[in-house]
């Protein structure tokens, strides 16, 4: 082992664990594995069930989906909390921010948009631009 | 002797920090800065979502998501990724630990698994086309092919790049380059699948729901 604590490479497993072996790590994909299939199966059933509210099936999807990343990247990709990870984790971060600015920005914007523009005879909110 | 001691029992707290020790080892930092672009990739894709969630309903009276998209295949396609992500994993293990079987049968596993995906996606393209639900037809076809066609380019690239490895490892040996590349590959294997569950999320699940 080196005398100097660097920060981990992305996708590398903890030290701690690489020290017990490879049998250790392959549980570790195993119950990701499993976890994922689980969100999967639920995703599916969730978007076909007639069982649930409607209005909520959207919302709970996208839990469903969200959830299912971050199995992948705790599982998958070994991010953890730990000090040796914490620039992976501040990338991951500030990539997310912009992810979530764009989307949800976009969807804003062009939602109020349609609602300004493309309805004509809606009501008050398009006395200026009718006549 | 006593020097010897004395160095032994130095407490953990007092090993050198990264930053007095000088550049980290090329490994981190090439895995870092695939890192970096793994998530400038992924915020590519976050405008093409974007775009989508936009222009779904803009289908000028072409056919609708619901009537095009078969669930049973994106499930398949779906499985088909997560266990490809998994042997890549096992893959990943094997070449830490030097088992030059075990990355083979990883590697022949990840690539067929990944093949199939491609080649359903491929065939499901193809339908859709042929009955006439071309990327000019529609906003919204357009905005499901640009952003289903990039992900499905993207495995392509990674299978590209997944037969590369597999001609680079028996000729070059495992030397540090090349191990390298190959944890790059598993990042960017993973960083597909995690695409793929808001793509099926966002365009196959949410857009058709009852």
């Amino acid at each position: 082992m080196t005398d100097v604590r660097y920060d981990r490479a992305p996708g590398d497993t903890p030290s701690e664990e690489m020290q017990t072996g490879a049998s250790s790590e392959a549980l570790i994909y195993t119950i990701g594995l499993l976890v994922a299939l689980i969100l999967t199966a639920t995703s599916f059933w969730v978007a076909n069930t007639s069982l649930l509210w409607e209005g909520g099936v959207g919302l709970g999807l996208a839990v469903l989906a969200i959830a299912q990343m971050g199995i992948h990247l705790v599982f998958f990709l070994h991010l953890t909390t730990g000090p040796d990870s914490t620039n992976n984790v501040l990338a991951l971060a500030f990539g997310l921010l912009i992810v979530f600015v764009v989307v949800v920005g976009s969807i804003w914007i062009v939602s109020d948009l349609n609602q300004n523009m493309l309805m004509p005879s809606a009501g008050p909110m398009s006395i200026g631009a009718q006549h | 002797m006593n020097i010897a001691v004395a160095i032994d029992s130095v407490p953990q707290s007092a090993v050198p920090s990264a930053s007095e020790a000088g550049p980290a080892p090329k490994r981190i930092v090439v895995a870092y800065g695939f890192w970096i672009f793994l998530l400038s990739d992924i915020i590519m894709f976050a405008a093409l979502f974007a775009s989508y969630a936009v222009l779904v309903h803009s289908t000028a009276g072409g056919p609708t998501g619901a009537r095009l998209f078969n669930q049973s295949t994106v499930a398949i396609e779906t499985v088909c990724l997560l266990f490809s992500s998994y042997t890549c994993g096992l893959m990943s293990l094997a070449i830490n630990s030097r088992n030059r079987l075990g990355m083979y049968l990883g590697a022949v596993i990840t690539f067929a698994l990944g093949a199939a995906f491609l080649t359903l996606e491929v065939r499901e393209f193809t339908e859709m086309i042929a009955r006439g639900a071309t990327p000019q037809r529609s906003a919204f076809l357009s905005a499901f092919f640009t952003l289903v066609g990039c992900h499905g380019l993207h495995v392509t690239l990674g299978l590209i790049w997944l037969m590369v490895m597999m001609v680079q490892v028996p000729v070059m040996g495992f030397v540090a380059s090349v191990q390298h590349r190959l944890l790059c590959f598993s990042l960017f294997w993973h960083a597909l699948d995690i695409v793929w569950v808001g793509v099926f999320t966002v365009v196959y699940l949410i857009g058709v729901s009852p």
